[in-house]
């Protein structure tokens, strides 16, 4: 038996060339983007950078001043209900009504919903967000966290194909981040969702995302798959010691003085990653009082790096 | 549409706020009726001053369908400022909760949202109407029992048979539901324009005591306009008490006075209602939700 496997990976979101004007101030500018279906999507930007405008024209919340949103193949101005139907998100804060609580919002959003969503899908929308135990309880009561992961759970609740996340870790605990990237990642691989997620940050992008982009003032700085983006190749390095003054001196004297990176406080190289052992073991036989070398090589710098030239 | 519907009920009657009108009528009712029930013979009189040397009534003056008719007179001029409270709130409120951003992100138009609200809020007027009705009425017949209804007007005096009555009582209701949902209306329309509740409740208030002082001034500037305000024609459910007469001044029992005058107001209400709520539709839709 023969088969014949055609193979093609279909854009979920399609945004061309959109921007968004509040009188003289272009908050978008010319934007265009893909998603691709089944894969985790970081959008990261500084606070004003645009990221949440971008989000709420997805959503149909802010009308574009030009361009063309398509959603699932649709054109969101034309099949707004449609695509929604099939769509999950939070916006920046998890703002809900503080007199409902946790089960009576997610039972309120259920009915909205054209999906048949029961007791039981509740339930496990519950579990999944770890607000199982104070499902009772009046939100007024709740922490930021537990109100950022309520409003997780609202995205949810019918089950969407694309979930969209501005800024989902804002005000979570460590490990409360930690639960929301292991959430992101599972919804991607297990459940083959479509994850938008908005950040700043960046390290936690980092960790989730296939494809990243970067906007600074409303237009694309980069955009491209994460693990090409930070070249593992190099890395940026930080020497932790007691003396700093003298770290210097052995790496400028020595082989290692063209990965200085200028920097205000600290020694930073980027460094090939073969390298490190060499440089560690200079320093060492230097003398020097070694704390420990801090492999730098985030999003997080790579972010910096782009938005400082920019 | 019904789940829309159903679930902005829910958020109304899930607040303590919403509470609040149907507490402040029942107490404002409890104490006149008991100021009544002490005093009331010494106010039945004093209302009776002017005619007792032309005119001997007999039977109680002051019975439950003149308590309400009192009631009515006194409350259906403030009941407005309490509609505003939850009216004006309606958008304004999600949007300064920041929820608004929610709810038109599920698959419903934002005008679905919007009629779903306003139908809402309609229904909590409609709501307090019928709690002031069932005290004000009711509670007042089974306190101070029922007769003929004896009115004192600005130069004569109307009197209606107590079988005459209740059903007048239906029709000014009926008509004070169409007066207070256009205030329903503008509060809601302010509602739209706003990011916060202080606003547009304050606004609505503001409109319902600035246009009743136009409707009520008599300069020919203002005569001009006002059949067009809507506050001219939120008291003319006063009109279900005017009663015709025959040939021999005698009252014509189940008449109205000026027919014409309740269906122009009712047509002047309506025409408000659609014009304001048509309105919030456009504001909202257009609207980019910022907040």
């Amino acid at each position: 038996m023969f088969g014949v496997f055609c193979y093609y990976v279909m854009s979920v979101i399609k945004v061309q060339n959109i921007s968004k004007h509040f009188g003289s101030l272009k908050a978008v500018d010319d934007l265009s983007f893909e998603v691709q279906a089944g894969q985790v999507f970081g959008f990261l930007g500084q606070n004003g950078s645009g990221k949440s405008t971008t989000i709420r024209m997805l959503l149909s919340l802010i009308h574009p001043t030009s361009g063309q949103i398509e959603i699932f193949g649709k054109r969101i101005e034309k099949d707004r209900e449609a695509i929604l139907e099939q769509v999950g998100a939070i916006i920046e804060r998890p703002d809900l009504y503080p007199y409902l609580s946790a089960r009576e919002h997610l039972e309120l959003f259920a009915k909205v919903r054209k999906q048949k969503i029961g007791e039981a899908d509740i339930n496990a929308t519950l579990e999944k967000v770890g607000l199982a135990h104070r499902a009772k309880d009046k939100v007024q009561t709740f922490s930021l966290g537990m109100k950022q992961r309520l409003g997780i759970g609202i995205a949810l609740v019918h089950n969407p194909s694309l979930i969209i996340l501005d800024e989902p870790t804002n005000g979570l605990d460590p490990q409360g981040i930690a639960d929301i990237r292991q959430l992101i990642q599972y919804l991607a691989k297990e459940e083959g969702k479509t994850v938008l997620v908005s950040s700043h940050l960046l390290s936690e992008i980092e960790q989730v995302a296939h494809q990243i982009l970067i906007i600074h003032q409303g237009k694309k700085m980069v955009e491209g798959v994460t693990k090409e983006l930070l070249d593992p190749e190099k890395r940026i390095v930080q020497i932790k010691t007691t003396d700093d003054a003298n770290a210097l001196k052995v790496i400028t004297a020595g082989s290692f003085s063209n990965y200085l990176l200028p920097r205000g406080e600290g020694v930073y190289l980027k460094i090939p990653t073969r390298e490190i052992p060499l440089l560690n073991e200079s320093l060492v036989k230097a003398e020097v009082a070694l704390l420990g070398i801090e492999t730098k090589n985030s999003l997080e710098d790579y972010f910096l790096q782009i938005t400082s030239n920019a | 549409m019904w789940s829309l519907i159903k679930v902005e009920l829910y958020k109304i009657f899930s607040r303590p706020r919403t509470y609040i009108a149907f507490g402040a009528i029942a107490a404002l009712i409890v104490v006149i009726q008991l100021g009544l029930k002490i005093d009331g013979d010494f106010y039945a009189s004093f209302l009776m001053k002017d005619i007792n040397d032309t005119l001997t009534v007999d039977g109680k003056v002051l019975n439950g369908y003149l308590i309400c008719y009192i009631l009515l007179q006194l409350l259906l001029v403030h009941v407005p400022l309490l509609v505003a409270l939850i009216a004006a709130d309606m958008i304004s409120g999600e949007a300064n909760l920041g929820t608004l951003r929610l709810l038109f992100t599920t698959p419903y138009s934002r005008t679905r949202w919007v009629l779903a609200k306003f139908i809402a809020a309609s229904i909590y007027t409609i709501l307090l109407l019928i709690w002031l009705a069932f005290l004000a009425l009711f509670v007042s017949m089974w306190i101070f029992g029922t007769d003929d209804l004896f009115l004192m007007k600005s130069n004569y005096v109307v009197l209606i048979e107590q079988n005459d009555v209740l059903w007048r009582y239906v029709g000014a209701f009926v008509f004070a539901s169409f007066a207070l949902l256009t205030v329903t209306s503008l509060g809601f329309l302010l509602s739209s324009l706003s990011s916060n509740s202080i606003g547009p409740i304050v606004g609505t208030m503001s409109a319902i005591v600035f246009f009743t002082i136009l409707s009520t001034l008599n300069i020919p500037l203002f005569t001009l306009v006002k059949p067009y305000l809507f506050t001219t024609h939120m008291n003319n459910w006063k009109e279900f008490f005017d009663i015709q007469v025959n040939a021999n001044n005698e009252a014509i029992t189940g008449s109205i006075l000026n027919i014409p005058k309740i269906k122009t107001s009712l047509v002047v209400l309506t025409l408000h209602i659609i014009l304001f709520v048509s309105a919030s539709i456009i504001i909202i839709k257009k609207k980019d939700i910022l907040s």
